[in-house]
C-alpha cells in the first residue's frame, strides 16, 4: 500500500495556513446534515466532539465510562507544553518544535510536530478561558515549570492535576453541548467493532455495558480518540479499563498500526511490591526540578540512605548527562535507572528503584516551598508506600507510561480507511519514538480542538448523502462476528480467569519486549505470545450471563485484543533492527550505551497492514523526510 | 492476614440485594483494598461464582469512579483518601469489613456494588461551565487573576465527582458537589457573565434529580476524597440568593440555556 501523508507542499511555517486556506468547505446548513461518531471522551475526544457540535455537526459520543468526565487523561499530573515565551527564556514555536522532534529521537514527521508548535498557545488561550485553575504568579499572570527533555520554561500547570483540569475543561464545553441536545452522549458503551461499507469507515457495533444489548451506529465519519494500549503490559500507570479495543478492531478492518513498539517507559514511578499488584503509580516527572536521583556507589549497598554519605552516592543523571541532569529525557532516564540495577546497585527490597532526593531542595528552599509545589504527590506516595518523602528519599522505578504508536494518519489525521480520523494517544503521529513530558495533554488537546475540526471537512465535503443505512449488509456481518466472539467466551466454561492470562500476557511482554529488546527474546516472545493466545481461548472462564453488566466479559474482549496486539508489537520491535527513543534493542548501542539509530535504513514509519486471521501482518512504509532539521545524534549531555 | 468481608450482593436494579459474607485468602497488608477485592473476586471465578462487581478505573484518586461504603464510611477509614487510595494496612487481621455501594435515591444501583451517577452529569449540563466556543478565547495572560482566586477556584475544582458527599448525607444533597463547581467558575473572571444563569440551572437541575436539602451536618465534606471544604456550601446559598433578588428585578426571566 502507498501511504499518502498528505503535507502540504510549501515552508513549514506556512503549511497549516495553507492546509486551512486550501480546504473545502461545508457550508453551515449541511452541517447540521452530518452525522459524526466520537469514541472516546477525554482531551482529544471530548474537546472534538465539543467543537464538532460547536460548528453544527451532529454528534454522537461514546465513552465505556458512567461519565465522559472518567477518561485517563484525568490523571496527567505535571503540565501542558505550549510555546508562549511568558518567560523570556528563549522560546519560540521552532523551539519547541525542535526540541518535540530531538526528544521523538528523529522518528516523527516535521510537518506535523510543528503544527503541534504553533497550536500550543491556542489550547492554554482557550482552557483559560474555560476557568481551568492555571498555577499563577501573584502578579496573576500564569506560572510556568520546566520538563523533562527542555531547557526553557514553558509548561503551564495546575497543581499535580494538570490532566484533572483540562480533562473537565474538555468536559465542560462537552457538557454545555449535551446540554444544548447537539452532542448525544452514549456512556457505559463500548465499541466492539468498526462498520467499513465501500472500503470507507461508516459505522460502529458497541455494547452497552449495563444491559448488554448490541447496537449498530451510522455515521458519516468515525472519529477514534480511544488513548493507548501501554495495557498490554498489563502492570503500568493506565487506568485499569484502558485498553485498546477500538483500534485493535479497526486495524483488523483495513486501518495500519503504526509503530507499535513505540513504548513509553516512564522513569519516575513507584516501584512494584509484589504479586498482587494491580497497577503501578506515576510520580510526577516535574518532581525531577526539585528532586535528584542517585543510587549508592557501592554494589549491595544495603544501609538506609541517610547513613550513605555523599561521596557514596552516585547521581548518575547529574553525572552522565550534566546539561540536562535530573531533566533528562524520559527513555534515557528509565534506561540509567536500569542499568544502575542491573550492576546491583538498586535500592529498596526488590533492588529495582533508585532514590528522588528532595533533601538539597528542602534545605535550598524550606519544607514549605516543596510542600506548596509537590504537596499532592508527596501525600499519594505516603499512601502508597506508607513512607514520608519529606524525611527519606522516595523510591521510584521505571513503568510503562504512554504509547507512541497508534494507528497511521495522515496530516489530517485521517487513517489509511477513508472516513476513519484517530486523535491523541490512539495515533500514531506526533511524537516519533519518544515523547517528551507535558506533550500528551498538549496533542491531545490540539487535535480535539484544533486540528480535527480544521482538517475532517475536507472529507466530508464530498460525502452528502453517502451515510449508509443501519440495515446494510456490512453492518449484519460484523454484528454477527461480534455476538459470536461473545457467545464463545460465555459458553468457554473453561478453567482460567481472564485477569490470569492477561498477567501471564504482561509478565511476558516486560520480559521480552521492555526496556531492553534483543533478537532471542523477541523470536521467543513471537513463539510464546500465540501459545498462551491459543490457551485464552480454549480455556478462559467467563461467569455470568450476556444480558448484565459482566466485567469479566468485558475484560476478556479486551484481553483478547492484547493478545494480538501484543504479537505485532513484538514484531514490530524485531523487525527495527535499530534503537530509538523508547525502543531499546541491546545490539545497537553506542560504546556508552546509547540509543544507537540507524538513519539510512530505518528512517521511517512502519505501519502494519492486517492481513486475516493467522497471517504475518503486511509492513508498509512511510519515509520520514526531514527538511528543517538535521538528523543528528541526541546529545543531553 | 486474613478479613471477611461481608458484601452487598444485587443482581440487577430491579431484584432485591442482600450481604453476603466471604473469606479472604492470605493478604499482604501493603495490598490496596481494591487488590484484596481482585483477589477474592479471582477465588470466586476459579469457584464458578460471579465476581463481586464494583467500580473502579485509575485507582490512584482522581477519576472519581470508584465508590463503596466501608464500614458505614463512603471511602473507608481514611479522610481525604478515595477507596482506591485505601491499604489493607488499615485493617487488622481477622477483621469483618463490610461493604456496600453508595446508597442515594438518584443513585440507583446497577449491580452489587455499583450505582449510576449520571445525575452529576446533567447538573454539569444545566451550567457547569463557561460558554467559549473553541478558537474565540483572548490570550491567556490578558485576565489577570490574583494568585489566591486561582488557588480557591483549585481548590473547588479539585472535585472528582464521585458522589461520595452524596452518599454520606442523610438527604443524598448533592450541595457540596454542586457548590464546588459554582465557586470555581462564580469566584473566577471567566465565569462573571453567566454567574446567576449557573447557580439558578445547576440548583435547578439538582432538584430535579432528586437529590435534598443540605442541613448543615457537613458529613459530606468529611468524606471527600479530596477534603472539598463546605464553605462552598455557603458560596453557593449566596450566590444562589444573590442571583435570585437579582432576577426579581429583571422584566423577563433569562432562559435556562445560553
Ligand atoms: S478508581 Fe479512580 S478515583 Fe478511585
Amino acid at each position: 500500500m502507498k501511504l499518502d501523508a498528505k503535507i502540504p507542499s510549501g515552508p513549514l511555517k506556512e503549511k497549516w495556513e495553507k492546509y486551512i486556506a486550501d480546504s473545502k468547505l461545508v457550508n453551515p446548513t449541511n452541517k447540521r446534515k452530518y452525522d459524526i461518531i466520537v469514541v472516546g471522551s477525554g482531551l482529544a475526544g471530548g474537546s472534538a466532539a465539543a467543537t464538532l457540535a460547536e460548528l453544527g455537526y451532529r454528534v454522537k459520543c461514546i465513552c465505556f465510562h458512567d461519565s465522559p468526565r472518567r477518561a485517563h487523561s484525568i490523571a496527567a499530573q505535571g503540565g501542558v507544553n505550549a510555546a508562549k515565551n511568558y518567560q523570556n527564556d528563549g522560546d519560540s514555536v521552532y523551539r519547541l518544535f525542535y526540541d518535540t522532534v530531538k526528544g521523538g529521537d528523529f522518528r516523527s514527521r516535521e510537518a506535523n510536530v510543528y503544527r503541534l508548535a504553533q497550536v500550543s498557545s491556542n489550547i492554554i488561550d482557550q482552557c483559560a478561558a474555560q476557568g481551568v485553575p492555571f498555577a499563577r504568579e501573584y502578579g496573576g499572570l500564569l506560572a510556568n515549570r520546566s520538563f523533562g527533555g527542555a531547557q526553557v520554561s514553558r509548561t503551564f500547570y495546575a497543581r499535580g492535576q494538570t490532566g484533572q483540569q483540562l480533562l473537565l475543561g474538555a468536559y465542560s464545553a462537552l457538557s454545555r453541548q449535551i446540554g444544548l441536545g447537539t452532542v448525544e452522549m452514549l456512556p457505559y458503551t463500548e465499541m466492539l467493532d468498526l462498520v467499513v461499507v465501500d472500503g470507507h469507515a461508516k459505522g460502529i457495533i458497541t455494547r452497552n455495558l449495563v444491559t448488554g444489548e448490541i447496537d449498530r451506529h451510522a455515521a458519516d465519519a468515525v472519529v477514534l480518540a480511544t488513548g493507548g494500549y501501554g495495557n498490554v503490559f498489563n502492570l503500568s500507570t493506565y487506568a485499569r479499563n484502558s485498553n485498546a479495543t477500538a483500534i485493535w478492531r479497526a486495524h483488523k478492518r483495513g486501518a495500519c498500526f503504526a509503530n507499535p513498539c513505540y513504548t513509553q517507559i516512564h522513569p519516575t514511578c513507584i516501584p512494584v511490591s509484589g504479586e498482587y499488584q494491580s497497577k503501578l503509580t506515576l510520580m510526577s516527572e516535574s518532581l525531577r526540578n526539585d528532586g535528584r536521583i542517585w543510587v549508592p556507589k557501592k554494589v549491595g549497598d544495603k544501609r538506609a540512605p541517610g547513613d550513605i554519605p555523599e561521596d557514596e552516592r552516585d547521581y548518575y543523571l547529574e553525572r552522565k548527562y550534566p546539561s540536562f541532569g535530573n531533566l533528562a529525557p524520559r527513555d534515557i532516564s528509565s534506561r540509567a535507572a536500569k542499568q544502575v540495577c542491573d550492576e546491583g546497585r538498586g535500592v529498596g527490597e526488590t533492588g529495582l528503584g533508585v532514590y528522588l532526593d528532595f533533601e538539597d531542595a528542602i534545605s535550598r528552599l524550606g519544607e514549605s516551598v516543596i510542600r506548596e509545589r509537590y504537596g499532592n504527590l508527596f501525600d499519594i506516595y505516603k499512601e502508597i508506600t506508607n513512607e514520608n518523602a519529606y524525611e527519606v528519599p522516595m523510591r521510584i522505578y521505571p513503568a510503562v507510561h504512554y504509547t507512541m504508536g497508534g494507528l497511521w494518519v495522515d496530516y489530517g489525521l485521517m487513517s489509511n480507511l477513508p472516513g476513519l480520523f484517530v486523535l491523541g494517544e490512539a495515533n500514531f503521529s506526533d511524537h516519533g519514538a519518544n515523547r517528551l513530558g507535558a506533550s500528551a495533554l498538549m496533542q491531545g488537546l490540539a487535535d480535539g480542538y484544533f486540528v480535527l475540526p480544521n482538517t475532517i471537512n475536507n472529507y466530508l465535503a464530498g460525502q452528502l448523502g453517502n451515510r449508509p443505512s443501519t440495515d446494510h449488509a456490512s453492518f449484519d456481518e460484523v454484528e454477527d462476528e461480534v455476538k459470536e466472539t461473545i457467545n464463545h467466551f460465555l459458553n468457554n466454561k473453561g478453567k482460567r480467569s481472564v485477569s490470569s492470562f492477561h498477567k501471564e500476557l504482561g509478565n511476558l511482554m516486560w520480559t521480552y519486549c521492555g526496556m531492553g529488546r534483543t533478537k532471542e527474546g523477541l523470536t521467543k516472545a513471537l513463539e510464546l505470545i500465540p501459545q498462551l493466545r491459543e490457551e485464552f481461548w480454549k480455556n478462559v472462564n467467563i461467569p455470568g450471563e450476556e444480558g448484565e453488566w459482566n466485567q469479566s466479559l468485558e475484560k476478556a474482549g479486551r484481553v483478547a485484543d492484547f493478545m494480538e496486539l501484543g504479537e505485532l508489537l513484538c514484531r514490530d520491535a524485531l523487525t527495527r533492527e535499530e534503537s530509538c527513543g523508547g525502543h531499546f534493542r541491546e545490539e545497537h548501542q553506542t560504546g556508552d550505551g546509547e540509543a544507537l539509530r540507524h538513519d539510512d535504513e530505518f528512517a521511517s514509519v512502519f505501519a502494519w497492514e492486517y492481513q486475516g486471521k493467522g497471517k504475518t501482518p503486511l509492513l508498509n512504509k512511510e519515509s520520514l523526510e526531514y527538511e528543517n532539521i538535521q538528523m543528528a545524534t541526541r546529545n543531553y549531555k | 492476614m486474613k478479613v471477611k468481608i461481608k458484601v452487598w450482593r444485587q443482581k440487577n436494579q430491579e431484584s432485591k440485594g442482600g450481604f453476603k459474607v466471604y473469606d479472604s485468602p492470605e493478604l499482604n497488608s501493603n495490598m490496596s483494598f481494591l487488590e484484596m477485592l481482585d483477589v477474592i473476586n479471582e477465588d470466586l471465578t476459579d469457584q464458578g461464582e460471579e465476581p463481586i462487581a464494583f467500580d473502579h478505573d485509575c485507582r490512584e484518586g482522581i477519576c472519581g469512579t470508584c465508590s463503596l461504603v466501608i464500614d458505614g464510611k463512603p471511602h473507608g477509614p481514611h479522610q481525604g483518601v478515595a477507596t482506591c487510595q485505601t491499604y489493607m494496612r488499615s485493617f487488622e487481621d481477622g477483621d469483618i469489613i463490610t461493604v456496600e455501594p453508595f446508597r442515594a435515591d438518584p443513585f440507583p444501583i446497577i449491580k452489587d456494588l455499583v450505582v449510576n451517577r449520571k445525575p452529576f452529569d446533567k447538573i454539569i449540563q444545566a451550567g457547569g461551565f463557561v460558554t467559549v466556543r473553541t478558537g474565540s478565547a483572548p490570550d491567556a495572560n490578558a485576565i489577570p487573576i490574583s494568585k489566591e482566586v486561582a488557588d480557591t477556584a483549585m481548590d473547588a475544582a479539585a472535585c472528582i465527582g464521585c458522589g461520595a458527599c452524596v452518599a454520606a448525607c442523610k438527604n443524598a444533597s448533592a450541595m457540596l458537589f454542586v457548590g464546588a463547581k459554582v465557586s470555581q467558575l462564580n469566584g473566577l473572571p471567566q465565569g462573571q457573565a453567566e454567574k446567576d444563569n449557573r447557580v439558578l440551572n445547576m440548583v435547578a437541575a439538582m432538584d430535579e434529580a432528586g437529590f435534598g436539602n443540605c442541613t448543615n451536618q457537613y458529613e459530606c465534606s468529611a468524606v471527600c476524597p479530596k477534603l472539598i471544604t463546605h464553605d462552598f456550601i455557603s458560596q453557593l446559598n449566596r450566590d444562589f440568593v444573590a442571583a435570585t433578588v437579582r432576577k426579581s428585578f429583571k422584566s423577563k426571566p433569562s432562559t435556562a440555556k445560553l
